[in-house]
């Protein structure tokens, strides 16, 4: 299997460990990965936030490029960037005026011919037995809860995205990988996302609800899929710690992480190291 | 006093959005599931309905939208399925249009300074874009010790990651937006 891959800005600096932990477990399980070489941002949160043309833009780009390298599949695991992929595709596949005058912008042609999706879809599409034939390590003392988000399943119409309210592609994988996975209400609950520059103080207390419902339902450890949600858990975990009086202590990681550990792969070679709570009362 | 409603405020914010403010029978789902609707200083279903009424300077002057957090709850719970978190876009940009001083100086910081990062590097190098938000808010000590742990771990880069080619492609896009939205 071969899919063009589009990293973004926060796989390669803030949640590093993310792109590591994929390109090891998609290596493992001779997926390829071809990183387009001259991605640009996505545009994010400040592109959409000022200019719709120029949120529609970037991500068009993108997809021209991995369109002129063959590709019909690009993988994007960052839930902002996969976000503003499917947005700006919605965007132009309903407005052929829009559609047009962005390829003006880019002084390129997007053609249409590139599908976005998320590894969590990938996976979900591949035979689940690709991924237990390579499981070595037996993980079911591991109780975790899987919390997805806003970015990936919201609005519906545009992400077709599992269920809004209530997604299991995460629990199912988490499950195929050999966790014990737990039900609990907060996984579609709102971190605050890249606000947390700016207003922090709302960010912690959006975290702590959703520390404190994983604590509360027995979970050892948060599984994630989207490296702003990761940031703002672990991250700012101490200072949610010391704010509200609290030792929450839980381990964030990403799905990719999980599997690798049942991989059996090294804490390093899945970037365990660069977590500021400290995982290794799972391993 | 002027009593009588202007639609030409719910009416200008549907062409920006395409979303018809006039659908909303204000249920309230929107500010129910709001995550930060708590330190909002109007809610987002009393933005909607004052929209409706034509409160322009009473909305652009709001925190609202600088508050959102572009979760699409709103927008995914919405029963009239207008698309809330769209008209907040649209809210911040039109404001920024106007000239408007905005009332939380921070969040526009952080737009500025990430797009002058993509701007000039094609991708967004954090420690160029937070310096730029501590020079513009002054608030120098803020999240110090957090961006130097994560600098020891690799998760900040001293240097952008950036050439010709993308630096190319960014400066082509910014102008030709640019150019486009001047013409309109």
């Amino acid at each position: 299997m071969k899919y063009a891959y589009y990293p973004g800005c926060s796989l390669h600096s803030t949640g590093a460990e993310y792109d590591e932990s994929f390109r090891a477990i998609c290596n493992k399980m001779e997926i390829t990965l071809d990183e387009i070489p001259d991605w640009v941002c996505c545009g994010t949160l400040p592109a959409h936030s000022s200019s719709k043309l120029l949120s529609v833009s970037l991500p068009i780009k993108n997809l021209a490029l991995a369109e002129a390298m063959g590709h019909r599949e690009v993988v994007v695991p960052c839930a902002a960037c996969y976000s503003r992929f499917k947005k700006a595709l919605y965007e132009t596949e309903h407005d052929g005026e829009l559609a047009t005058e962005v390829n003006g912008i880019i002084e390129d042609e997007y053609k249409g011919s590139v599908n976005v999706i998320h590894p969590l879809e990938a996976f979900d599409g591949i035979d689940h037995n690709i991924i237990k034939k390579h499981i070595v390590r037996d993980i079911s003392n591991l109780k975790v809860v899987c919390y997805y988000g806003c970015l990936l399943t919201r609005p519906p119409k545009v992400m077709n995205f599992d269920n809004s309210e209530y997604p299991m592609i995460m629990d199912k994988i988490a499950e195929t990988a050999g966790a014990t996975v737990l039900d609990w209400s907060y996984k579609t609950d709102c971190c605050g996302g890249s606000i947390a520059l700016s207003e922090t103080d709302m960010v912690l207390e959006l975290c702590h609800y959703i520390l404190e419902e994983a604590d509360a339902v027995g979970a050892d450890a948060i599984i994630v899929a989207c490296p702003l949600c990761h940031s703002n858990l672990d991250n700012r975990q101490p200072e949610i710690d010391a704010k509200y009086y609290i030792e929450h202590k839980v381990p964030i990681l990403y799905f990719s992480q999980l599997i690798g550990l049942a991989f059996g792969m090294k804490p390093e070679e899945l970037g365990l190291h660069k977590h500021f709570i400290s995982a290794d009362s799972l391993l | 006093m002027n009593l009588t409603p202007t639609l030409s405020f719910a009416e200008e914010i549907r062409k920006r959005s395409g979303e018809d403010v006039n659908l909303c029978y204000q249920c309230g789902r929107c500010s129910a599931g709001c995550p930060t609707s708590y330190i909002m200083d109007v809610v987002p279903h009393r933005l909607i309905h004052s929209i409706r009424l034509g409160r322009e300077e009473f909305i652009l002057g709001s925190k609202t939208m600088w508050l959102c957090a572009s979760c699409e709850t709103c927008s995914t719970r919405c029963p009239r399925d207008i698309d809330i978190a769209k008209i907040m876009d649209n809210l911040k940009i039109l404001s920024v249009e106007k000239g408007i001083k905005t009332p939380v100086p921070e969040v526009s910081a952080f737009y500025s300074s990430a797009l002058n990062s993509i701007r000039r590097f094609g991708r967004i190098h954090e420690l160029s874009m937070v310096t730029e938000i501590k020079l513009k808010t002054h608030q120098f000590m803020r999240d110090l010790k957090l961006g130097l742990q994560m600098m020891r771990m690799g998760k900040i880069k001293l240097l952008p990651e950036t050439n010709a080619t993308r630096r190319g492609i960014v400066r082509d896009i910014f102008a030709n937006v640019k150019k486009r939205e001047k013409g309109q």
